[in-house]
């Protein structure tokens, strides 16, 4: 029998069926050890337990619910729901995390929940991101949610992997956001849809934490179910004879800094191909790009200075341990004093959910993962993706720029 | 559990935020996430598939967001079932959650009005307009347990879990 990929070893050994071997293309039903919801999916799978006959959740110290989609409340509805959470947390004895501590991702990561090798299930999309943790971790609905919740338990079709080899090393004014810009534009939106993403090269071993965290952010954006940056000290590895599904080798040397044009995701190149085109509006946060690294590396760029007049730069940090941080070391003054407005650690700007929607028309250059038509509430507007060192050169030319065009990049 | 209605064709990469945007999900009113589905990429949509109509995609329906607002707001709507090229895996199998049958075959076969035919389960699609089958990829045994049973909640209710 073959090797296995870190997919296929952490969902046997979560399988309710022991000691048997699996191979992509399973089904398996399987324990799981962690349980993510957030107030813009909780609240249908609280209705969801209940109408399945849920009283009690399984283990009420394997869940937390966050406040993160539009917080703090815009209008009734949404604060009358946020209060239907808190009261399912108290009585279930759930850990709940109020609004304004951050993005559900980086509080997650921040608060240590997660161990390597475990699984984990989330009602986002972008629950990949423990992937950086060595943890399988995926986005579900509601009603998965529900039954997990109930039974502590889900079935899971066990995923082919692809395996992305990043060779070389990244060139000044380029960023794991870049890298991973571009690997989904060599794999496709849709080229990873029902399959696990393994990334190995030189640059994952000595990345820092956050620039893995935007890589395995995006594998969903290429469709995958979880993605796995593998470095030596990941936790948890795939056999040397695993089996994969492709191989796809990707050159750093040769990367420059990267755009998603609109509306999709792989429809990528470089910022030089793009840099007459004008922007109204930046956003600089998201559980992409919004670590205390990301903030940094803007402000680097923008302390100082001022953005370009009719360009408006929005910013919402991660969470409030990064806004702290950001205080702290100065950074979010630079970036206040430079012309930014500060949002609510949160995910509202991005998700258009609360916050920063753009007008008719309008050009928004963002740090988050996604630029779907009517993604950040207007579908009549227009949204590039880009890493936070493009984000700030861009802020202060008023239109798409290369921070390599800065005299401190060159 | 045999489904017939009209066909309403739509394109390739319908992403959750243009099947229901952010700004709209907000809610445990499924009939206020049903006037808003699909309103960003077809106005009229509401009108086309009342009265029994079959949502007929491209590739990739579904992408994005986990939102299960997505397929709610277009069962809610009306939509009997959805036959696309390829789905997004969270969208295909939050649909199948809540009852709403999901048909992976050939839509190019399929045009606006064509009257289509399906029995969940079943190893085609027919389409009874232009008088052909459509091959279907099939479901794993545990989804059409699932949809037999309305969704996972009967299903649960009735097995007591997994």
């Amino acid at each position: 029998m073959s090797g296995r990929t870190i997919a296929e070893k952490i969902l046997q050994n979560h399988s309710v069926k022991k000691g048997e071997p699996v191979k992509a293309g399973d089904i398996l039903f399987c324990t799981v050890d962690f349980l993510m919801s957030h107030d813009a999916t909780a609240p249908m799978a609280i209705k969801a337990f209940e109408n399945m006959g849920g009283t009690k959740i399984f283990d009420p110290s394997k869940m937390v619910l966050i406040l993160d989609h539009a917080t703090p409340a815009p209008y009734e509805r949404i604060a009358n729901l946020q209060s239907m959470m808190r009261s399912f947390a108290k009585e279930q004895n759930i850990k709940f995390i109020e609004g304004g501590e951050g993005v559900c991702h980086q509080i997650v990561v921040e608060q240590g929940f997660l161990k390597p090798g475990e699984l984990v299930l989330g009602t986002d999309s972008h629950t990949c991101t423990y992937g950086a943790l060595g943890v399988f971790a995926t986005g579900v609905g509601s009603t998965d949610m529900a039954a997990a919740m109930y039974t502590g338990k889900s079935w899971f079709k066990v995923p082919e992997t692809i395996k992305v080899t990043l060779k070389g090393s990244l060139r000044r004014g380029c960023s794991a956001k870049d890298v991973i810009l571009k690997t989904a534009g060599v794999i496709g939106a849709d080229g990873a849809n029902y399959r696990s993403i393994e990334f190995y090269g030189e640059w994952i071993d000595s990345a820092s934490l956050s620039d893995r965290l935007t890589l395995a952010n995006m594998v969903v954006e290429m469709g995958a179910k979880c993605g796995f940056p593998c470095s030596p000290d990941l936790g948890v590895c795939a056999d040397d004879d695993a089996q994969y599904l492709m191989n796809v080798e990707i050159d750093l040397d040769a990367l420059s800094p990267m755009v998603a044009r609109p509306h999709a995701v792989d429809d990528v190149c470089s910022v030089s191909e793009v840099n007459d085109v004008v922007i109204h509006q930046a956003f600089l946060g998201s559980c992409t790009n919004g670590r205390i690294e990301d903030l940094r590396e803007a402000a680097k760029i923008l302390k100082g200075k001022k953005i370009a007049d009719g360009v408006r730069l929005i910013i919402a940090p991660a969470s409030r341990q990064v806004m702290l941080k950001a205080m702290e070391e100065g950074v979010l003054q630079s970036l206040i004093e430079a012309g930014g407005a500060v949002f609510t650690p949160g995910c509202g700007v991005c998700v258009g959910t609360h916050g920063g929607v753009p007008a008719d028309g309008e050009v928004v250059l963002s740090s988050s993962n996604r630029n779907f038509k009517g993604r950040m509430g207007n579908n009549k507007a227009l949204i590039y993706l880009a890493s936070p060192a493009t984000i700030a050169a861009s802020v202060l030319k008023g239109r798409i720029t290369d921070p390599r065009e800065l005299e401190e990049y060159r | 559990m045999k489904l017939q209605g009209h066909a309403v064709k739509y394109g390739d990469n319908i992403s959750t935020d243009l099947i229901i945007a952010g700004k709209h999900t907000k809610t445990l009113n499924v009939r206020d996430l049903a006037d808003h589905a699909m309103e960003d990429l077809d106005p009229a949509f509401g009108r086309r598939i009342s009265g029994g109509g079959i949502l007929a995609a491209g590739s990739y329906f579904g992408c994005g967001s986990s939102r299960e607002q997505a397929p709610v707001a277009l069962k809610e709507a009306g939509v009997l079932f959805i036959a696309a090229k390829t789905f997004s895996r969270i969208f295909y199998r939050n649909a199948v959650n809540i009852g709403l049958p999901v048909v992976e075959c050939d839509t190019d076969a399929i045009s606006d009005d064509d009257i289509l035919e399906y029995d969940v389960g079943a190893e085609v699609l027919r389409n009874i307009t232009q008088k052909k089958e459509l091959a279907v990829t099939p479901l794993p045994e545990i989804m059409v347990e699932i949809l037999k049973e309305g969704g996972v909640v009967p299903y649960i209710r009735k097995y007591g879990g997994f």
